[in-house]
């Protein structure tokens, strides 16, 4: 097998990772099937979240953090033996991050870029590709004492949650803006090709409405700017910033394949330099950086010198190869006691205990807020199953050390009595997978909830305008219902007297599905919203002397 | 020094590019658009025939399985010929409301609906399609109610609305509803079957036949319950359904129109039928154990000359 070959395998595999990972991010969302025993419970046909469990970075972290190892994720082992034996070579062709990022780098010009470099200079090694491991240090840091914020910069969260919930809704958008044209237009032959792109977003996109989500700019922006960064630096994120980059490098240094240079055939003609994608000095006259090299083969596919040539066992001289950065063991400590230090200086604030956000509604099934926080990577799977649109991203609703991690915004929508998708995609056990009978609960078991709604009598038709409504009472997904009705006798703008019945709240009853807020006819400010307290998950943040028992 | 031809040029290229840059100024306009009122086309349904004899039966079949219920309903009124002939494009609109399993009583029975299905094409319907417009999300809803499977095995389109594409803004023509957005297949058929399930309900106290029309239109279907009874009485003079084929097999006494718990569930085995909506409703109301005076809608449709609440004036047909 030629060594162009080899390189067009990794293309075709890099471009098979790719794909499986778009088709199983459209297949995250309403598509599931009923079990065969009963049509009581949705399961999702297709392992969506699979990803997450060969990632060691997630794996370790999550086990720093709440030492256990969460369902699938020991499936990792695979890739930290792999890597072990053979180097970074899920970074050149497997990540679909990486693939993204290569072909967004593809075709730079050798013009000098703002930076002073050129093409073949900023393909040299950097000292700034140090700065992943200096990331990795400061998250395992933070793991060790319970914040897992590995999530903000895995790759693979990353890329979900920016196709996800960025892209596919900006592609949704530009379909309905479309439509509009389509349809407008009167002409029948157009407004089936109309037809034709509601059917790709109910079922290519898996969306009936298009999606909306909270903060989409935060996510949209990052992501972009990563995109962006490309065009000065080759695959910039994962030379300079990528934790699993930076972990999977370090395991590598044990790696018994590896590239040997025939130092003295170099001419320093720069064409490895020219198409390398690690940053990691190739090129003859310098050590290979072999914790950055990706494995991408396109060094020994273009040098018409032979200089370079990847093998087993190869030559390990000092001379030849430096198998881990340069990163002081003072350096080591320093970056770790910068992420334990980040934990008490994101958690001694308000957020978490003396002045948590009422609105700061949990997936039904998370578990409680501090070791949510220990589990929650971000990865917005939960946000994109949910049938509903319900589940969004914070901004720092959750504090700072929360951001992304997911939010009910019953106005945008209610969490779906029966629906158990969110705990079946989460692949850290933030959220718990839930039975249908766990969910909405039995005669000796109450259901779980998500939090308490209450009334805006302000607002409320029946309360403040003499008007009958009680489409809250309708939605109501509990039996009994959590919304009652008592007829009173009010006065009407005429002063004339009226019976009508007036909606109230048993917080026994409520589970904070926010059907009711959702359903509300004051549909800019509901007279009708839900507040965290009394959920589940906690004991403390709860109405109830009684439900507090239940509870714990 | 310039010549004639480079001033003609020159000058040519200035004007050529004011009158392009300028041309957006014609758009100056000191009014901007402000949402209009909406006005759309009165549109009238033709699905009801009005037959004097038909329109004074009243079917109620009793203790049987529930799709032979509805064949027998159907029988006792002539049988399904006498409403839907070769060629028609039928719609059947049972109440697929919540995302709940049959035997919760919240959406019209799944084997009831399979059955009109194939009623309706063993009489020669070109087309029948089952759909209608959920409350909770509607490909959860339609899977749990087993109203998909059931009627997609029948032979029926199942139409799940998935955008406001699929509404024409039509005016119903109501003393309270006028212009309301209008589910397209509903307009476009030749014969609507509706085939509510019977509910309790908070705020109508109880859904039947006239309610279940809720679900032929979009828009802010939330603010109808500030006058439910008028709204409801508008949809039933709008739609005058074909047939109205009510479901009390399982019917919902509390906690409705959602329900959830078996608790709230009471098993009647029934069926009534009619082409008199108001008549179809009197009669199962009674097997919610409620007086159909009370159901303010009932009296109001009555009111409205939509039909007659007085079963004794009826010839009820009892199989």
């Amino acid at each position: 097998m030629t060594i162009q070959t080899v390189r067009n395998l990794r293309r075709i595999s890099q471009g098979l990772f790719l794909t499986l990972f778009i088709v199983l991010l459209l297949r995250t969302g309403f598509s599931g099937t009923l079990t065969s025993d009963s049509i009581k419970d949705f399961r999702l046909s297709w392992p969506v979240a699979v990803f997450f469990q060969i990632d060691p970075l997630v794996a370790i972290a999550t086990l720093f953090s709440t030492w256990r190892l969460y369902e699938g994720l020991v499936w990792s082992i695979i890739l930290v033996v792999a890597t072990v034996f053979f180097g970074r070579f899920f970074c050149g062709w497997v990540c679909p991050m990486g693939t993204v990022n290569q072909l967004v780098s593809l075709k730079r010009s050798n013009r000098k870029s703002i930076f002073g470099l050129n093409l073949i200079d900023s393909n040299r090694w950097h000292w700034y590709q140090n700065l992943k491991f200096y990331v990795l240090l400061i998250f395992i840091g933070a793991a060790l004492l319970g914040s897992l914020l590995t999530g903000i910069l895995d790759p693979l969260s990353l890329l979900i949650r920016s196709v996800g919930l960025v892209v596919f809704p900006m592609i949704g958008y530009i379909i309905e803006a479309i439509n509009g044209l389509l349809f407008g237009s009167g002409v029948s032959a157009l407004t089936y090709v109309g037809v034709a792109l509601n059917m790709f977003s109910q079922h290519v996109l898996l969306t009936v409405k298009p999606a909306h989500y909270h903060t989409i700019i935060s996510l949209g922006l990052f992501f972009f700017l990563v995109l962006a960064a490309n065009r000065w630096f080759t695959r910039f994120w994962c030379r300079g910033l990528c934790p699993l980059g930076a972990l999977l490098g370090l395991l590598s240094r044990w790696s018994i394949l590896g590239m040997q240079k025939d130092h003295d055939k170099c001419n320093q003609c720069n064409l490895c330099l020219k198409y390398c994608q690690g940053g990691d000095d190739p090129i003859g006259g310098a050590p290979w950086k072999k914790a950055d090299c990706h494995l991408c083969l396109n060094c020994q596919a273009v040098c018409p010198e032979s200089v370079i040539q990847f093998k087993l066992f190869p030559s390990d001289t000092a001379s030849q190869v430096k198998p881990a950065p340069s990163i002081s063991r003072r350096k080591v400590i320093a970056g770790l006691a910068a992420g334990a230090a980040a934990v008490p200086l994101l958690r001694s604030g308000d957020e978490l205990k003396a002045n948590f956000n009422s609105l700061l509604i949990r997936p039904p099934g998370a578990v409680e807020e501090q070791q949510f926080l220990a589990r929650c990577i971000r990865c917005g799977e939960c946000m994109k199953v949910c049938p509903n649109n319900a589940l969004h991203p914070t901004f720092l609703e959750a504090g700072w050390e929360g951001i992304w991690s997911p939010v009910l915004i019953p106005r945008i929508g209610y969490c779906e009595h029966t629906c158990t998708l969110c705990g079946q995609v989460c692949p850290t056990g933030a959220i718990r997978r839930l039975t249908l009978e766990e969910k909405v609960g039995t005669k000796e078991k109450p259901a779980i909830s998500i939090g308490t709604a209450f009334f805006d009598y302000g607002r409320c038709l029946p309360w403040a305008m003499a008007t009958p409504c009680q489409v809250c009472e309708e939605w109501c997904p509990t039996s009994p219902k959590a919304i009652y009705l008592v007829e009173e006798e009010v006065t009407d703008p005429n002063g004339k007297s009226v019976r009508l019945k007036r909606p109230h709240v048993n917080p026994k009853l409520c589970i904070g599905c926010g059907a009711c807020e959702k359903a509300c006819p004051i549909i800019d400010r509901p007279a009708i919203y839900v507040t965290s307290v009394g959920e589940s998950r906690s004991t403390y943040n709860q109405v109830l002397l009684e439900r507090h028992r239940k509870a714990s | 020094m310039t010549t004639r031809r480079e001033f003609i040029k020159k000058t040519g290229k200035a004007a050529a590019a004011s009158v392009v840059l300028g041309t957006g100024y014609l758009l100056a306009d000191s009014r901007p658009d402000y949402p209009k009122e909406k006005k759309a086309d009165r549109h009238e349904l033709k699905f009801f025939k009005d037959d004097p004899d038909l329109f004074r039966k009243v079917a109620v079949a009793r203790d049987d399985t529930p799709a032979n219920l509805v064949e027998k309903a159907v029988a006792a009124l002539g049988g399904i010929g006498a409403f839907v002939s070769k060629g028609d494009r039928v719609v059947v609109k049972p109440n697929v409301g919540w995302d709940r399993v049959p035997e919760q009583a919240a959406d019209t029975n799944p084997d009831m609906v399979a059955r009109m299905v194939r009623m309706c094409l063993s009489a020669g319907a070109k087309e029948v399609v089952v759909t209608d417009i959920t409350c909770n999300d509607p490909r959860r809803t339609f899977l749990r109610s087993g109203i998909q499977k059931a009627a997609e095995e029948a032979g029926a389109k199942v139409f799940i609305s998935s955008s406001d594409d699929d509404f024409k803004e039509v005016d119903l023509g109501g003393s309270l509803l006028t212009t309301w957005p209008v589910l397209k297949p509903i307009l476009d058929a030749d014969k609507l079957i509706n085939m509510p399930i019977a509910k309790h309900h908070g705020m109508s106290r109880a859904t039947i036949g006239m309610k279940n029309l809720y679900g032929i239109i979009g828009g802010r279907r939330n603010q109808l319950h500030q006058k439910i009874d008028q709204s409801i009485v508008d949809l039933a003079l709008f739609a005058k359904p074909t047939l109205v084929v009510a479901d009390c097999y399982r019917v919902l006494l509390r906690n409705g129109p959602v329900g959830g718990s078996l608790d709230d569930v009471k098993e009647c085995r029934a069926v009534v039928a009619g082409i008199d909506q108001v008549a179809v409703d009197t009669r199962a109301v009674e097997f919610l154990d409620m007086n159909p005076a009370e159901i303010g809608h009932i009296p109001l449709a009555e009111k409205s000359g939509l039909g007659t609440m007085s079963l004794d004036k009826k010839d009820i047909i009892n199989v």
